[in-house]
């Protein structure tokens, strides 16, 4: 178990790797293909687009709408059900729609994931990343923008 | 068509264990005895067995099986991925093995002791992770009903479903099992106004919009249509036989690719309509994979009973129910109300349908959809009379 209870990362996906660096850099960066530059979430080795295995890692400007969201209620892991209800939103990029990361949508950088009320959220709302520095990992999360 | 398996081989036997919770039999004992009895429901020797096809989550392997039940020698075994999505996928796969000649008599089945809470897989996870869950467990995607909910809160935007048509499908489920006395929910009846005051577990998703948790077994038989003509039963023939992994798919949380609400069930299907003579249109009663009632309207779109978007609406007037519906569906109460053990008992009840013997009976029907797990790597069967 992670010191705070929450699923974390294991940093140890070599395809992962630069996403959570650049996230503990304050960058949020999405995996493009090092031939053909066709992006792609999550990573892997090899662009399903041209089969290229190159990689080139593609810094966006963090905004972003809600494409979907919802509200978990236990039964939940242990640091989870503590502060349930909470949302967890899915966000498409404003740079490329067509790339979507699940996040939660917070009051601020270090605001708790049930803070904002669920029943102000809305699908197509805008949102701005922010860092969340949990233990080793910086988790993407989202303000309002 | 060149060489499809159409009504090539069939069904003909079937069993189930008792269903419950806290059941002290472990799942290997479960499997054979469900394995057992449906052998006998054939009229078939455990040493004419000689195929096998398990799903990858079962804990009984194909060794211990047969060498528990006194199995002759296997000639073919196998297993198919996925959890709920396998259940359709081992039966097709048994039917492709006894249509090629790779084995003569072989068995599906599914064994499951999910009724106690350490069996949750979810509950499992290691607090490190860097397989693909990554990218959604660490903020809180913990369940599959909380990934579910993501595509059915998108599915409720896009084409303004409500939780009533959710309700529609809880609510015909559980009517179903309310006549079946092998139900779990067999004496609970369900409302609608228990349905919308009932606890949430992963918004927009209440407590009756998942299914049960069970342990229990069933099994089934399959061997070629020409022996099958001799055998007690009616068989139930496989008519055709699909599985599904649409483009740029993960396991469960699908809304990565491009298009999340076009899900499993819509590759499958292009298969499986493509090598079956009965269309949607035909098909007299389904049995379609509900671990979340929002799978059913995905899945009414994917198999093309409607068009995108109209499966939520498509169960209003009562259109699941037994007798009057358009298409009675889950007639045995499904994984919503009368076991959840990983989609395998709509298998089942789809033969029950086909020999004539549900309690849900549709009278004269000849046809029937079975669906495995949408979300995640599907498989479908037509079965006929």
């Amino acid at each position: 178990m992670t010191a705070t209870g929450f699923i974390l990362p294991g940093l140890e996906d070599p395809a992962a790797r630069p996403f959570w660096d650049g996230t503990s850099r304050g960058e949020l960066l999405i995996q493009a293909c090092g031939s053909c530059g066709a992006t792609r979430m999550p990573p892997r080795p090899m662009c399903p687009a041209c089969r290229s295995i190159d990689v080139a890692w593609k810094k966006v400007s963090g905004r972003g709408r809600v494409w979907s969201f919802v509200v978990p209620h236990p039964p939940l892991l242990p640091a989870y059900a503590e502060v349930a209800p909470y949302n967890v939103i899915v966000v498409e990029l404003e740079d490329d729609p067509s790339i979507r990361l699940v996040g939660n949508l917070v009051a601020s950088a270090d605001g708790g994931i049930n803070e904002v009320d669920p029943a102000t959220i809305r699908i197509g709302e805008p949102v701005r990343v922010v860092f969340a520095q949990i233990e080793d990992v910086a988790l993407p999360r989202w303000v309002r923008a | 068509m060149a060489n499809t398996i159409k009504d090539r081989t069939a069904i003909v036997g079937i069993a189930q264990t008792r269903f419950g919770k806290g059941i002290e039999d472990s799942e290997l004992s479960l499997a054979c005895q469900a394995i057992s009895m449906a052998l006998d429901d054939a009229g078939i020797a455990p040493k004419d067995v000689d195929g096998l096809v398990a799903f990858s989550m079962e804990d009984g392997r194909e060794v211990e099986v047969a060498r528990n039940l006194g199995l002759g020698g296997i000639t073919f075994f196998g297993q198919v991925g996925y959890g709920g999505g396998a259940g359709c996928g081992t039966t097709g796969h048994a039917a492709l093995a006894v249509a090629s000649g790779q084995c003569e008599v072989a068995v599906a089945w599914r064994a499951r002791k999910r009724a106690d809470k350490g069996s949750r897989p979810w509950a499992q996870t290691s607090s490190r992770i860097d397989n693909p869950w990554q990218w959604s467990r660490p903020w809180g995607l913990l369940r599959p009903v909380d990934e579910i909910a993501v595509l059915t809160r998108r599915y409720m935007h896009e084409y303004g479903a409500t939780r009533d048509h959710l309700a529609n499908v809880a609510i015909a489920f559980r009517k179903h099992a309310n006549r079946n006395p092998h139900a779990t929910m067999k004496d609970k009846t369900l409302t609608r106004e228990q349905y919308m005051s009932a606890r949430w577990v992963s918004e927009p998703l209440c407590l009756f919009d998942n299914c049960l948790e069970t342990d229990g077994a069933l099994a089934v038989v399959i061997v070629s249509a020409e022996r099958a003509k001799d055998l007690r039963h009616p068989p139930a023939y496989i008519h055709s036989y699909a599985q599904g992994i649409p483009p740029q798919h993960q396991v469960m949380t699908n809304f990565f690719c491009e298009d999340p609400l076009a899900g499993p069930s819509h590759t499958a299907a292009k298969r499986l309509w493509a090598n079956s003579d009965i269309k949607p249109g035909d098909i007299d009663v389904a049995q379609i994979y509900d671990a979340f009632s929002p799978l059913i309207p995905l899945s009414l779109e994917g198999y093309g009973f409607c068009k995108r978007g109209e499966g939520a609406s498509f169960t209003d007037d009562g259109a699941l129910e037994w007798p009057n519906g358009k298409l009675p569906t889950n007639t045995a109460g499904g994984g919503m109300s009368e076991a959840y053990v990983h989609g395998f008992n709509l298998v089942v009840e789809g033969v029950r349908q086909m020999r004539g013997t549900s309690t849900s009976q549709v009278e004269g029907a000849e046809s029937c959809l079975v669906t495995s797990g949408e979300g995640v790597p599907t498989s479908a069967l037509v079965l006929r009379r």
